[in-house]
């Protein structure tokens, strides 16, 4: 771990300040050659022997939001009143981290490949589902009512997987797009655009014979999925791997995570061409976690290392989760209310929600629902497609 | 020094400023750099720019950001039922368009919106850009030119220098988070509900008129009042018009006028979940720890 210099070893206070930014970058405070120079005239208009002033002012330099102000005085104690101050453990997200973490869970897949063809191969142990296929002169659309009212849980088959892929294709297309609150210049549109229409009219004499007009582009939503795999959620791992295919495969930009104590980024593992083989493999990834949900601590984690690129106010979270956590519930509001702030919209598909009589008891969902732009069933594929609609209108 | 300088300046004025608030203005003001306050609702973040504005005897102009802000309400636009005219009246006169160009797209058509004529200012104005959170991203990135080189690029007649370099204070309630560019190119402070000491010293500046024991209760009662589990706590805005209510009514003790105490709550309340959240005997309860 970076244990800092201590600032006497230093020549001139400039170095000493290269050294105070050098020791807040790193404990995640992102300190520049712009801060240190600002920091150095600051120094010139202060009175530099007092150190609440010095503090003071370089606190207003350095940092860029209220979490970080509220460290800054510990990191300033640390390097300048010489107690030298390991980094913080939880630090910004590093790519050497990232690549650590996926290395992980590749090396956790390799033994268990050979295991998730062998298991797609088998028939599945569902003896209804296996009896509505052995018929060959059954109508589609049947077939698909049939898969689409079954319980998630009972489809296994390598067509229920696509069905369930096709589905979230569809949903995916269709909160792509949304239509951007500012105008932009178009040939036909709902406004003038006066600028361009009086510039072409010089020419034209005064006379505005020319129209052009200004519409409200469509912009790209960013579709991030979250996919609980702990025990309780299981059995419709396999079909809700499916899905996130789908919505993975549909647009380039879309992310897709997955975990119960641990959080994985499936994304790239998601875009292999093959259904079948991708989703085996992800099985086999999601089983090799085991153990409870800590969807709050994932979340966390989430918003820390990865939601600063992906996510935005055009963006929809999904999370398929059954709401089960094993941390605390307040801890879950707080993250969430976190992720919200960044301006997304949030989804919670909850398989649980389409059972007879089902309540949202459980702690950490309840304490999720404040938050929730959309909180659905989704323990059928008719569900998920009834969706559609809804997430168009988020 | 000189902040403490500028610190008593400012309480002159009418603004009671914490030690930390005062040095980040102090800075912003000496090293010519934006100013970004952040915190709740209510604790003063405009009130500030109003009051250096007012202290530096220069103008205040204020841009209120909100969803779809773009470059022709923020920056500037043309005036464009003028230069129709204008064109026309040309036209008549048989000038050469190149000529009616250049006349038409001259500053004289420009209609300055906030941020454009904040740096054509003959004396520093205060450019408040209040609520940035609220534009969306796009508009920040307007904004960066704007605040690291303090020039417009107008395509019809090119890059517009500041005549003066404006004081400009941010302001943000978390509605979103800003992206990191536009954090780095600002001083940063987070202006916190204040503190015991600040409040009545702000509420003994602000309304003199108010007895000194009455003045510790309203201090009091609110300070625990925003202890409670409320929907919205009060600000300081609603402290001051709550002091101005129970001076109105002649009230001088808040333990001896429970009827008037309760019904001057509306100042102070804004939402009927915190009106309902604090009854009669809550409020009771708060006023005599207050007293």
């Amino acid at each position: 771990m970076a244990v800092t210099r201590f600032p006497e070893r230093a020549a001139g206070p400039a170095e000493r300040l290269a050294g105070f930014m050098a020791h807040l970058r790193m404990n995640s405070i992102p300190a520049g050659l712009g801060e240190a120079e600002t920091a150095i005239a600051a120094l010139g208009v202060v009175d530099a022997g007092r150190i609440s002033e010095v503090r003071s002012a370089l606190r207003t330099i350095c940092v860029g939001d209220a979490e970080q102000e509220q460290r800054f005085d510990d990191l300033f104690d640390a390097y300048w009143l010489n107690r030298g101050r390991k980094r913080d453990g939880a630090s910004v997200a590093h790519p050497a981290h990232n690549m650590r973490a996926q290395s992980g869970s590749n090396y956790r897949m390799a033994p268990g490949t050979s295991n998730a063809e062998g298991e797609a191969d088998t028939p599945d142990e569902d003896p209804s589902n296996n009896a509505s296929r052995s018929g060959t002169g059954r109508l589609v659309a049947s077939r698909i009512a049939t898969i689409e009212k079954t319980d998630l849980r009972k489809l296994m088959t390598p067509e229920d997987l696509e069905t369930a892929e096709r589905v979230a294709r569809r949903i995916a297309a269709s909160i792509r797009d949304r239509r951007s609150r500012r105008r932009r210049m178009a040939v036909r549109g709902d406004l003038l655009d006066m600028r361009r229409i009086l510039r072409r009219s010089i020419s034209r004499g005064g006379e505005p014979i020319d129209l052009f007009f200004k519409v409200r582009p469509l912009r790209r939503v960013r579709i991030v999925a979250l996919l609980d795999v702990s025990g309780s959620m299981a059995v419709y791992a396999r079909v809700f791997l499916a899905f996130l295919k789908g919505l993975v495969s549909a647009d380039q930009t879309t992310d897709a995570y997955l975990f119960n104590t641990q959080l994985v980024r499936i994304s790239d593992a998601m875009r292999d061409g093959d259904t079948m083989r991708a989703v085996n493999r992800l099985s086999i990834m999601a089983q090799g976690f085991g153990g409870g949900t800590k969807i709050a601590a994932n979340l966390k984690l989430f918003n820390a290392q990865y939601a600063a690129q992906s996510v935005n106010g055009r963006s929809v979270v999904i999370i398929l989760s059954d709401g089960y956590d094993t941390d605390r519930p307040e801890m879950l509001a707080a993250e969430l209310a976190r992720l919200k702030r960044r301006g997304a919209r949030i989804v919670w598909l909850n398989p649980l929600k389409g059972w007879k009589d089902y309540q949202p008891v459980a702690s950490g969902m309840a304490a999720a629902l404040p938050y929730l732009d959309l909180f659905a069933a989704a323990n059928t594929l008719a569900d998920l497609a009834a969706l559609e609609p809804w997430l168009e209108t988020i | 020094m000189a902040w403490q300088k500028l610190q008593g300046d400012l309480a002159d004025t009418g603004y009671v400023a914490s030690d930390d608030l005062a040095m980040a203005l102090y800075l912003a003001v000496t090293l010519g750099k934006p100013l970004l306050l952040e915190g709740p609702a209510g604790v003063g973040k405009t009130q500030i720019a109003k009051t250096l504005a007012e202290f530096h005897d220069t103008r205040l102009i204020r841009l209120q950001c909100y969803e779809g802000l773009d470059a022709s309400h923020a920056i500037y636009e043309w005036n464009y039922q003028r230069q129709l005219l204008s064109i026309r009246a040309a036209a008549e006169e048989h000038r050469r368009s190149d000529e009616i160009e250049d006349h038409i797209f001259s500053e004289k058509f420009l209609l300055k919106r906030p941020l454009l004529e904040a740096i054509r200012q003959e004396r520093p104005a205060v450019l408040l850009i209040d609520e940035i959170d609220r534009a969306d991203e796009e508009f920040e990135a307007y904004l960066l030119e704007i605040l690291s080189d303090f020039q417009i690029t107008i395509p019809e007649i090119g890059t517009i220098e500041a005549k003066t370099r404006p004081h400009v204070i941010l302001t943000a309630n978390g509605a979103r988070d800003l992206s990191d560019a536009l954090r780095r190119r600002c001083l940063y402070s987070y202006v916190d509900y204040p503190d015991r000491k600040t409040e009545l010293a702000i509420l003994a500046r602000r309304r003199p008129d108010l007895e000194d024991r009455l003045a510790e209760q309203i201090v009091g009662f609110v300070q625990a009042l925003r202890k409670e589990e409320l929907e919205k706590n009060p600000g300081i805005a609603e402290v001051l018009d709550w002091a101005a209510a129970l001076a109105g009514l002649g009230v001088n003790d808040l333990a001896d006028n429970p009827e008037q105490t309760q019904a001057t709550l509306v100042c102070l309340l804004k939402t009927e979940r915190d009106r309902a959240a604090v009854p009669k005997e809550v409020q009771q309860r708060l006023a005599g720890k207050a007293a």
